[in-house]
């Protein structure tokens, strides 16, 4: 336990000593929710419309790019190598990691998400439940992630194929959280079933994200 | 024999040098009645006239894309728990085949849905569900491509295929949920087809065509990538001998 809380503290410490991480990823959500008016134009009733949606995509696509830092410097300096023969199981580290990096990257988009809400002209209930279902929601992408992470630095290879493998499996998550977002302001529907999925698959993805990514680690480093 | 026999791709490529003409004999064979009964047998739609014709050939492909990808999945499982020697490369080869069958499935589905529904392109349930498939057969084959040592990219891209085993279901249910306009499920169901046997029958010989067009495509690919890899060992072998000479 306390090399795992060790770690988690040492992960953190590091993303907000060294920066990058954590401000860099809620200023990529700001620049993308700017832009989004810019080519839909300003018009404010369309932007309450389809705002659930822009914050949605806008933290999915910010919480991806914070992605290859997650064990890719780890691996660099050779850390990575000592947590893989480290006693603790592999798979718990990797929690442990993943939750630093949650707690460092997804915590700020959700805490940024009420402010970007009333850029794009969101009434309190839908920022409310836009915040609530990222903050459900960014964990399952956290630990989706951790799989593509493990997978590009097995294989040493990054760039667009961490994106490119990870997206279409973040679908459901994107679907129930701008559903949640939606049904929270509009109905018919209720708030409820939606987000209880939201959080299933954010629980799900809690234990297959550590077991397929350690195993990924695992099979590439040896 | 066991499947452990077929471990030695020596043994596996005599084995299927053998029985690759049969196969194709058998698909052709198939091809031939399935199409005799399509064009023949089967009426045509009282509503949908002949495009009806376009389901033969859109149903066993979107039956096989998501066929290939257990193909995939129990490969996968060869390689990771037994390391089978062939696992990686039964899972490599069937990747494009599984991409190109979910394509011509969107393909005939998107060319049927232009008379029926109007437009070529509606974001149905099904259709996503099959599109979001499709991505991930990409993906597979994008990191197959990007690695260049078999071994290490076999067990990485299995992992990626189990991870879209478990993932598939989920997806496919929450774009159901999502949005559904799609005709639902009709042969496989509950109380029997729904389907007058005039149609049933071309369609099961179809689709038994499209599955002997695979196994034989898929051996054939398996075979290819077999002596790939051996020619890849004697160019680095050659390289090695360059060098210490």
């Amino acid at each position: 336990m306390t090399a795992l809380s060790a770690l988690l503290v040492r992960d953190m410490r590091l993303a907000i000593r060294v920066g990058g991480g954590a401000l860099m990823g809620v200023l990529f959500f700001l620049i993308v929710v700017t832009l989004v008016p810019f080519a839909v134009g300003p018009d404010l009733v369309q932007l309450r419309r389809i705002g659930p949606a822009i914050l949605w995509i806008g933290a999915l696509l910010a919480s991806l790019l914070t992605l290859d830092r997650l064990l890719a410097a780890d691996h660099e300096d050779g850390s990575l190598d000592l947590i893989l023969m480290g006693g603790t199981p592999l798979e718990l580290s990797l929690l442990a990691k993943a939750i630093a990096h949650w707690i460092t990257t997804g915590l700020p988009l959700v805490i940024a998400t009420p402010l970007l809400g009333l850029l794009l002209n969101l009434e309190p209930l839908a920022i409310g439940a836009v915040a609530l279902t990222l903050l459900a929601g960014t964990p399952a992408l956290t630990c989706m992630g951790l799989i593509g992470a493990a997978l590009s630095v097995a294989l040493r290879r990054g760039g667009l194929l961490l994106p490119v493998l990870l997206l279409p499996l973040t679908v459901p998550v994107l679907i129930f959280g701008v559903a949640a977002s939606n049904a929270a302001v509009a109905g018919p529907m209720s708030f409820g079933a939606p987000f209880m999925i939201l959080c299933a698959l954010a629980l799900g993805s809690l234990v297959l994200g550590p077991l397929a990514a350690a195993a990924a680690l695992r099979n590439g480093l040896e | 024999m066991a499947l452990i026999d077929l471990a030695n791709p020596t043994r596996f490529l005599t084995l299927t040098e053998r029985v690759l003409p049969w196969l194709a004999a058998a698909t052709a064979l198939a091809f031939a009645v399935g199409l005799y009964l399509v064009w023949a047998v089967a009426p045509d739609d009282y509503q949908q006239g002949a495009t009806v014709k376009i389901m033969f050939i859109h149903v066993p492909n979107a039956w096989l894309a998501m066929g290939v990808w257990s193909v995939m999945s129990i490969a996968s499982i060869g390689t990771l728990v037994w390391r089978h020697p062939l696992a990686d490369v039964a899972a490599k080869s069937a990747a494009p085949l599984g991409a190109a069958f979910t394509f011509l499935a969107l393909l005939t589905g998107s060319l049927w849905g232009r008379p029926m529904w109007g437009t070529y392109w509606v974001w149905d349930a099904r259709l996503t569900s099959v599109l979001v498939l499709f991505l991930m057969y990409l993906g597979v084959i994008a990191l197959w491509r990007t690695v260049d040592d078999p071994a290490r990219a076999g067990r990485a891209a299995a992992i990626l295929t189990l991870v879209g085993a478990i993932n598939l279901p989920i997806i496919k249910f929450s774009v159901d949920w999502w949005n559904t306009l799609h005709q639902p499920a009709s042969v496989l169901r509950v109380g029997g087809p729904a389907i007058h046997s005039s149609i049933l029958t071309p369609l099961l010989v179809m689709a038994l065509a499209f599955g002997l067009l695979f196994v034989t495509l898929h051996l054939a690919a398996m075979r290819n990538e077999i002596l790939r890899r051996r020619v890849r060992a004697m160019w680095l072998m050659q390289a090695h001998a360059a060098q210490g000479a």
